[in-house]
């Protein structure tokens, strides 16, 4: 028998058992109408080897570590290592945030993710105006590199890596990073880690920037040179997605979006005189981990073949470690329920199953009290035993992509796939993803979704467990993990004593020189570690450039 | 006061979080049932949203943190509002904020809180009801 032949016979067949069961759903309907997930793409009751048909496979998903490696970015994947298990953390001083890490390490956590307090992260010491209220909620406080030294003591540098998520002020933390290091003995091509340094998805949707866009996208293409040469090892960018899924973005937006911010980093770049294969294995991703299973698994898979068909066919990349997604997944803290808070752990292990069945590089899961407080060191520790769950219990790490095949995961795969490309054609029709921010398009694309999402939710046509439906009367907990107001006085206390003991005039030579490049156009990169080793505080570094380079002004995308 | 007169309302971030999903959500949401919707954007200071809260004549003061830093921003911009003379204006606020954290925040003037879960339409009925009964 033909090919031709086993093909008709398998349209014929369901055919007939399409009728049947329409016949069927007549007297018993099902569920609902029509079955849509988030990205509002209508999901078939069967998908079978017809929907696959027209589907190349070597070209649009291939093998494992090869082009367009939408099957995984290495050709062996947990079989050869689990995924980096690293929970984001991080409040209060320094002192504190260190033995969180220390617990985590011996936890079996592989990675440390740094959480940095609001006004570090908008670059304002402990003691602004505008830090009052801030200090340590988030995140730790870091004002100069005598919090860095406390917050890394004790933990060698060359046997850890390292995220931390800071984007206006990343060079700064990067700097006092190696500025550790080098006290510590550690040569710098040793150091593994990422900064996120991603500013235009918090122009779009996460809120901490400072410089407007120009000088913001110099000073990352700076990183990009300087890392090249002294940091071999380090991921000089996050790309993130994760945050433009929680400000309400659909999977596809998740996609487009961040790809879209990648491309404009890739161009800032290469305009910057620097080589595509030269910086691009360091770029690096950061995926959320939303609820509809095989739409986010899908998703991964799809953003991976897209990167690679950028990097190659527009950028002419032709070393693959420049067009693979090497990513971390967060699971979605928007999904984290307030509502019978033990549900949260759930929760997590189904879209921690999703991201590492999209191959993901690295994981945070969150935990389970976040839509409360900070997480307390039970809630953590239950977040990551659910990874080591997966990795050491459920077999799924044991074969590459086991999903691959399936006809709904490729199907899904191909339809994020073409749908992402679509948007990355109407930002590219608008300029480029700057362009598309400043409009606004982007972030009235975002609060569109996450206003469908929520009307979804009160018309019930959404289910949350605890919250529109099965909600029970409960007590809420207490005792939940707080950072004491006091922590301001005392990192204000720190930081006047510092600067009564550093050496004040190297501190402005050191500031006057950095003031200096700014307005030209060296590498700022060297200037801003002599300011940090000198014990220029972050806040009097970032002052310095925002009298150079000025504030970003937010555009309204509320209402008409 | 005429009452066709439509609710206003300043939707505002006070400190320096970024997350504005949820007051963008209740912003669109309270548009759709008819009110006049001020939204301050990121990143204001107290008396910047005490200021535009004045200037633009409204009814209602949404607040939104979820930062942690509602202890000290709730209580400040209810006290410079009492210094500006304002007592009028019903002031809610939104986010994560612990529950053993809203008897003192109603204490100083937060007429109520809405966390993690809360329909628009609670948010809604709840306005009117309260602006409703000033008799506009």
């Amino acid at each position: 028998m033909g090919e031709d032949n086993i093909r008709e016979g398998l349209k014929d067949a369901i055919r007939k058992w399409s009728e049947a069961v329409e016949k069927k759903a007549a007297k018993a309907p099902e569920r609902s109408p029509s079955f849509v997930n988030t990205s509002n793409i209508t999901v078939n009751r069967l998908y079978s080897p017809l929907d696959l048909e027209g589907m190349d496979y070597l070209s649009e998903i291939g093998l494992p570590g090869e082009y367009p490696f939408t099957r995984g970015v290495q050709p062996t994947m947990y079989r050869g290592r689990y995924w980096t298990m690293r929970q984001y953390a991080g409040f209060a001083t320094a002192e504190e945030s260190n033995r969180r890490y220390k617990f985590l390490l011996e936890q079996g956590q592989t990675g440390l993710s740094v959480a940095f307090d609001l006004p570090t992260q908008i670059g304002y010491d402990s003691d602004h105006e505008m830090a009052i209220g801030e200090v340590g909620k988030v995140g730790v406080a870091i004002d100069s590199l005598e919090d860095m030294e406390t917050l890394f003591s004790g933990i060698p540098l060359e046997q850890v890596s390292t995220s931390m998520t800071i984007n206006a002020p990343a060079a700064i933390l990067l700097a006092m990073y190696i500025a550790v290091a080098e006290k510590q003995g550690v040569s710098l091509d040793k150091l593994r880690g990422t900064i996120q340094n991603d500013i235009l998805k918090e122009y779009s949707s996460r809120g901490t920037y400072i410089f407007p866009p120009k000088p913001s996208m110099r000073i990352i293409t700076d990183i990009f040179a300087f890392c090249e040469e002294k940091l071999p090892q380090w991921n000089t960018i996050s790309i993130s997605g994760y945050h433009i899924r929680e400000a309400g973005s659909t999977a596809v937006q998740e996609v487009a979006f961040t790809l879209a911010n990648g491309i404009a980093y890739v161009k800032a770049a290469i305009e910057a005189g620097l080589a595509v294969d030269k910086f691009g294995p360091r770029l690096s991703f950061f995926f959320n981990a939303h609820s509809d299973f095989f739409e986010e698994a899908a998703k991964f898979r799809a953003a991976r073949r897209l990167w690679a068909e950028i990097m190659r066919d527009r950028f002419g990349s032709t070393d693959p470690r420049s067009m693979m997604v090497r990513f971390h997944t967060q699971t979605a803290g928007c999904t984290l329920t307030l509502q019978q808070p033990k549900n949260n752990i759930v929760r997590v292990a189904f879209q921690a199953l999703a991201a590492v069945l999209g191959g993901t590089q690295s994981l945070h899961t969150n935990s389970m009290d976040e839509a409360l407080c900070l997480p307390s060191e039970e809630a953590v520790q239950i977040a990551l035993r659910t990874q080591q769950v997966i990795a050491y219990e459920t077999g799924v790490a044991d074969t590459v992509d086991p999903l691959a095949g399936s006809y709904y995961v490729e199907t899904l795969t191909r339809e994020i796939y073409d749908r992402a490309k679509e948007y990355i054609r109407k930002i590219d029709e608008m300029g480029g993803a700057v362009e598309a921010i400043e409009k606004g398009y982007v972030q009235r694309e975002i609060q569109d979704s996450a206003y469908r999402y929520q009307r979804q939710i009160e018309e019930k046509e959404r289910v949350v467990v605890g919250v529109n439906r099965f909600q029970v009367k409960e007590e809420r907990p207490s005792n939940l993990l707080r950072v004491d107001p006091s922590v301001r006085e005392a990192q204000v206390h720190k930081l006047k004593k510092m600067r009564l003991s550093r050496d004040n005039a190297g501190v402005k030579v050191a500031l006057q020189g950095l003031e200096k490049a700014a307005r030209g156009r060296d590498n700022l990169l060297p200037l801003i570690l002599d300011a940090v080793k000198a014990y220029a505080t972050l806040g009097e570094i970032c002052d310095v450039l925002r009298s150079v380079f000025g504030e970003y002004r937010a555009v309204s995308t509320l209402g008409n | 006061m005429s009452k066709t007169k439509k609710i206003r309302v300043l939707a505002a971030k006070p400190g320096l979080d970024g997350h504005d999903r949820g007051i963008k959500v209740i912003a669109s949401a309270l548009m759709d049932s008819g009110m006049e919707v001020i939204y301050t954007g990121l990143r204001q200071t107290p008396a910047q949203i005490v200021e535009a809260a004045i200037q633009e004549d409204v009814d209602v003061i949404a607040l939104s943190i979820l930062s942690g830093a509602h202890d000290y921003l709730f209580p400040k911009i209810m006290e410079l509002l009492r210094e500006k003379g304002v007592n009028d204006v019903l002031v809610l606020g939104g986010g994560i904020i612990p529950d053993e954290d809203i008897p003192a925040l109603k204490e100083c003037g937060i007429a109520e809180v809405f966390g993690p879960g809360t329909s628009t339409r609670d948010i809604i009925t709840y306005i009117s009801s309260r602006v409703g009964v000033k008799d506009r």
